[in-house]
């Protein structure tokens, strides 16, 4: 498994018309990308693009990984929207996707990740006998499990709180090391911890962002850290005063 | 344990005051029993009568669970078959829609004339009132799954037949039993027309058969009989979606 970069380009189109007007960003290979932007830019629409799942808006454009081979089959995801089935305990929804491509779920391996993201001890356990985090950890069980090159987040860690984010920030960058990671977040802190590289997406265009060259992740109370988090603040905000109501 | 024998035990006291208060009208009015019998008149000709109305209950009991099951069975395959294929809901989903704004039960007198006197018109009746609420709650709920869960199953790659079956199907296992809870109610209701419509046996025929007769206490009896067959019906579906709930 090596992990290509990603290309994009061209304009989005949303069903009430332009959402980003032109934009050519390449996502580095094997490292974490990050995608900041106002609400409603088409930043989630972008991701579903990228995952080939149906989308409301239309890309006039390209999206290509840089070895050329086809994208879809190479991509995890983990978004905002529950994806857990409530009626399966936590192993049972680790292993699912190889239940539904009719492959012999590697119970083992389940197991195996539900350890690494701590959750031992809560494999029979199902979705609504686990805390916010714990769920998510569950999906992270699972997007390794699906073991993809490319993976996509969509604010996976927005909903919790501030100590449970750092620790699903650190279990992440950790464990999804070497993959070509997209993360979408409205959060500079989190930017500023785990990215390699950062964009801010607006109606224009998609722009890159300057970060510490230290490698992430970066400890959330690092002075650099810090003073990134300060800039990607102040641009965001920059961008969103230039939004036509 | 001791909530649910508080919770017969009331059950029980309102069930007696009301039986009380029922007396009480009869003995003080002095309504003539063959328009109102008192509860302890109906008390001995559901006792007098025991073997005529198990008989008849029985009969009537086997075409509800018959056609139940068959109801069922088509409402279930109808819903799957429709959540799988893209064509088979293009041509039957209008079906489905109009069924539910065309009363069911006046298909009754055509039914009897099709198929007679006998226990398939009954059946065909019951099983046609419970197939369509099954058929279109479950389809609803199939089509319900949320967009996580549709995304996943496109992401892992899945085809049609095992993303309805272990992702649709359990999603809509809720949606299944309030389908059947409908059922329930108007199966009960099937087993009446379809036997008042013409029938030589079944509860619905005594009813009519002991009206005719002037017998009202049993005419009581009857709907007695039937009503607790209704409510254990109805408690057997509540207690299976409460373990199906509980189970998700
Ligand atoms: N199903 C839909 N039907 C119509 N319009 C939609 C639909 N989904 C999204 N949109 C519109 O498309 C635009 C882009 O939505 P998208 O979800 O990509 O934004 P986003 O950048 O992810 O926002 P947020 O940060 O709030 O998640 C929005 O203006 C939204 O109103
Ligand atoms: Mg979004």
């Amino acid at each position: 498994m090596t992990a290509p970069a990603l290309h994009i380009s061209g304009r989005l189109e949303g069903p009430a018309g332009p959402l980003i007007a032109q934009f050519d960003a390449t996502f580095a290979a094997g490292q974490w990308n990050v995608l900041l932007g106002p609400s409603g830019v088409g930043k989630t629409s972008l991701l579903r693009l990228i995952a080939d799942l149906p989308c409301a808006a239309r890309l006039t454009g390209e999206i290509t990984a840089t070895d050329g081979a086809a994208l879809a089959p190479r991509v995890a995801m983990m978004a905002q929207d529950d994806q857990l089935l409530p009626w399966a305990d936590a192993l049972a929804n680790v292993v699912i996707g190889a239940r539904l491509r009719g492959a012999r779920p590697d119970l083992q391996r389940g197991r195996a990740l539900l350890a690494e993201v701590g959750l031992a001890a809560q494999a029979q356990r199902r979705p609504a006998q686990l805390s916010a985090g714990q769920r998510q950890r569950v999906i992270l069980a699972r997007t390794l499990y699906e073991d993809r090159p490319i993976v996509l987040l969509d604010e996976p860690f927005s909903a919790l709180d501030v100590l449970t984010r750092h620790h699903m920030q650190d279990l992440a960058a950790r464990l999804l090391a070497g993959r070509t990671v997209v993360l979408i977040t409205h959060d500079p802190a989190e930017a500023a911890r785990l990215a390699h590289h950062a964009w801010i997406a607006t109606q224009a265009g998609i722009v890159p962002c300057s970060l510490p060259s230290s490698l992430p992740p970066r400890a959330a109370e690092a002075e650099e850290t810090l003073a990134a988090q300060a800039i990607l603040s102040r641009e965001l905000k920059r961008c969103a005063t230039q939004v036509p109501a | 344990m001791r909530h649910a024998g508080n919770r017969l035990g009331r059950y029980g006291l309102s069930l007696a005051v009301a039986l009380l208060i029922w007396q009480a009208i009869v003995s003080l009015s002095a309504v003539p029993p063959f328009i109102l019998p008192g509860p302890l008149r109906v008390g001995s000709a559901l006792w007098s009568n025991a073997s005529l109305l198990w008989q008849n209950a029985l009969w009537s009991a086997g075409n509800l669970a018959l056609g139940l099951a068959i109801g069922l069975f088509l409402g279930v395959e109808t819903a799957l078959l429709l959540a799988m294929s893209r064509r088979a809901r293009w041509l039957l989903r209008p079906v489905l829609v109009a069924a539910q704004s065309v009363p069911i039960f006046a298909l009754a007198p055509v039914l009897t004339l099709w198929l007679g006197y006998g226990m398939p018109s009954k059946v065909v009746t019951i099983a046609l009132v419970t197939y369509f609420p099954i058929a279109s709650a479950l389809f609803d709920q199939l089509m319900a799954l949320p967009r996580g869960l549709r995304d996943l199953a496109q992401l892992s790659g899945a085809q049609r037949l095992r993303e309805t079956f272990l992702l649709r199907l359990p999603y809509a296992l809720p949606g299944l039993m309030s389908g059947l809870r409908l059922a329930v109610v108007y199966g009960p209701l099937a087993v009446l027309i379809g036997e008042w419509v013409g029938s030589s046996r079944g509860l619905g025929h005594l009813m009519l058969l002991a009206n005719g007769r002037g017998q009202t206490d049993l005419m009581f009896a009857s709907l007695i009989v039937l009503a607790l067959l209704s409510l254990g019906l109805w408690k057997g579906v509540d207690t299976l979606a409460r373990w199906v709930g509980g189970g998700g």
